[in-house]
């Protein structure tokens, strides 16, 4: 039977400041670091398989078992609702999930309104829990045109320091959540592999309440 | 009329071998319509793990629904007096949509129920066969067994409103500690009730390991009791390595309470046994009396079987005009033989074969191997 651990990582900068945490907690594989377009690295030694996936797409190997554990931010976990445990909260990659719109923009409640979003159900919940009436326009990028065009009212996205709103005239109307990457395990690796995730989880936390 | 098992799939043995386990202990098979009217789920929708139901209307104008559920159907029509106790069980396909999944799915299921005067002797009867139902889909396998009660006991008493409990439940099902504790903080719950269900989430692991820590916490002395009667039972009839107790098994307060539990096995991603007791539900449709069973998710397990290397052993490739008496007798000594035939006039694109064999003169040669 295969004991490997499969890590899922996030492609790009914070999977690369994971790895380094992972590595501090003893699970190094040196392989990763070499400058190459490898997506797979394997260190027979000590049991563990990294590979980068797109962001979005990490709650998806982990939820469906081809990675024990992985790492994605809160926003994709409240987006898709993974069936996967929640670990610990690694403090990086800090953003909010924001409502924004046109600096002068005025919510009329006698309109349905337009909410321009690549996270349809953030935003759907959102505005369930306010029992506003609105109108989701899923969009795939470039979020901050909608309501410069009027495609919609306001726009439901990740905002990190605010300078893409400010750029294009827009502001924060409220913060629906705070966001930051995860930890997060399937359930039936825990039940299998539980010595080699309790460790992972244990190493991980020592250096998040370090970093506190 | 003899029964040749070695056509049969994984998951096909197992439906029957399942089927073989639960009638020995009396259970009795509870064959059901394929639709129901959607009136029962509808009331009950909470305890569907999904909204989605497919509905038609029948020829009378009843709304109708294929069913996505089947202890709601069982439960109905149970009929319990005294001290009674219902024992059944069921094959049959349920249809929904998986997890956050689009578009509906057939769910082959494999389940029983026990209902009436449920006692601790019809709970880990329920727990040791879900138990032998997973050793015998898979070595590999675990079952994790709650019990509701503690968990329910202990987020009643931080006396928060219905939402906060709902979040709750869910960071407990999520083992995620960081964002319950967040929710505590804000809403001013007790800080030494808070710290006590961190530690429950905290406890996962053998019998032995688990309830020494839930002694401590002061958790309610009969559910843990409960708890502790049920796996001594289970490490009795030499279950112990593949019983853990771990309180993320959350199923809805409403309709469970007490023992729940769920089952995997290595190398499917997600749980294939789901269970527990639920009176709630039993009291929702005004029935006051006990109430435990499980399901096994079958669809999953075809998983576990390595593809066949081929999909018959020979083909017998025949002229046109070739005689078919001759043909049929040269077959039937073929499989005969044991081997499995087709007989084509072409080599066919994608079967998979081992020997490639001629009919010519009503002699049959073999010609080749597949490559």
């Amino acid at each position: 039977m295969e004991r490997m651990l499969n890590v899922a990582l996030p492609k790009g900068r914070l999977g690369e400041k994971v790895y380094k945490m992972f590595k501090e907690a003893g699970f190094e594989c040196p392989s990763i670091e070499e400058e190459n377009r490898k997506l797979i690295f394997e260190n027979e030694k000590l049991g563990v398989r990294y590979f980068w996936a797109k962001p979005s797409d990490v709650a998806i190997y982990v939820e469906r078992g081809a990675a024990d554990i992985g790492v994605a931010g809160k926003d994709i976990l409240l987006e898709y609702e993974p069936d996967i445990y929640e670990m610990l909260d690694l403090n990086m990659g800090k953003c909010r999930m924001c409502v924004a719109g046109k600096k002068d923009f005025y919510d009329d409640r006698n309109k349905t309104l337009r909410v321009a979003t690549k996270f349809s159900n953030i935003a759907g919940n959102y505005y369930n829990s306010l029992g506003r009436d609105i109108d989701i326009i899923h969009l795939n990028g470039s979020i901050e045109i909608a309501p410069i065009l009027d495609l919609s009212d306001v726009i439901v996205d990740l905002v990190e320091t605010g300078t893409t709103l400010k750029e294009n005239n827009l502001e924060v109307i409220e913060t629906i959540v705070p966001i930051s990457a995860r930890l997060i395990v399937n359930k039936v690796s825990y039940e299998f592999k539980k010595a080699e995730i309790q460790k992972v989880v244990e190493g991980l936390s020592r250096q998040v309440k370090r970093n506190d | 009329m003899t029964f040749n098992t070695s056509i049969l799939k994984n998951e096909e043995k197992i439906i029957y071998n399942l089927r073989a386990l639960y009638h020995k202990y009396g259970y009795t098979q509870y064959k059901m319509s394929k639709f129901e009217e959607y009136d029962l789920y509808a009331k009950n929708k909470d305890y569907l793990s999904s909204d989605n139901i497919i509905t038609f209307t029948d020829t009378n104008g009843k709304l109708m629904a294929l069913k996505p559920d089947v202890t709601l159907s069982i439960v109905r029509n149970s009929r319990i007096q005294g001290c009674e106790v219902q024992k059944v069980y069921y094959n049959e396909n349920v249809y929904r949509v998986p997890g956050a999944g689009k578009g509906f799915r057939e769910i082959p299921q494999v389940g029983l129920e026990c209902i009436g005067a449920t006692d601790m002797f019809c709970i880990s009867e329920v727990l040791l066969l879900a138990a032998k139902s997973l050793k015998y889909i898979s070595e590999e396998s675990r079952l994790s067994i709650s019990n509701l009660d503690i968990v329910s006991g202990l987020i009643n008493s931080l006396n928060l409103d219905k939402s906060a409990v709902s979040d709750i439940f869910k960071c407990i099902s999520q083992k995620n500690i960081h964002e319950l504790e967040a929710i505590c903080r804000e809403k001013g719950a007790c800080e030494e009730t808070t710290a006590k269900l961190v530690k429950l989430i905290g406890l996962s692991g053998s019998a032995e390991e688990v309830i020494p820590g839930l002694k401590e916490l002061g958790c309610c002395e009969e559910s843990v009791a409960q708890l502790e009667a049920c796996t001594a039972i289970l490490r009795e009839y030499g279950f112990a390595d593949m019983v853990t107790i771990d309180f993320s098994i959350i199923s809805d307060v409403n309709y469970y309470n007490g023992i729940v539990f769920t089952g995997y096995i290595s190398g499917i991603p997600s749980a294939v046994v789901i269970g527990g007791q639920y009176e709630n539900l039993m009291k929702k449709m005004g029935k006051h009396c006990g109430a435990i069973g499980f399901a096994v998710y079958l669809d999953l397990l075809e998983r576990l079987e390595e593809s066949s290397a081929c999909d018959v052993d020979t083909i017998l490739i025949y002229e046109e005009g070739a005689d078919p008496m001759q043909l049929h007798k040269a077959v039937e000594d073929l499989t005969d033989l044991g081997i499995t035939v087709m007989a084509q006039k072409c080599v066919p694109d994608k079967i998979r074969y081992k020997r490639l064999a001629k009919f010519s003169d009503g002699e049959v040669s073999f010609v080749g191997k597949n490559a």
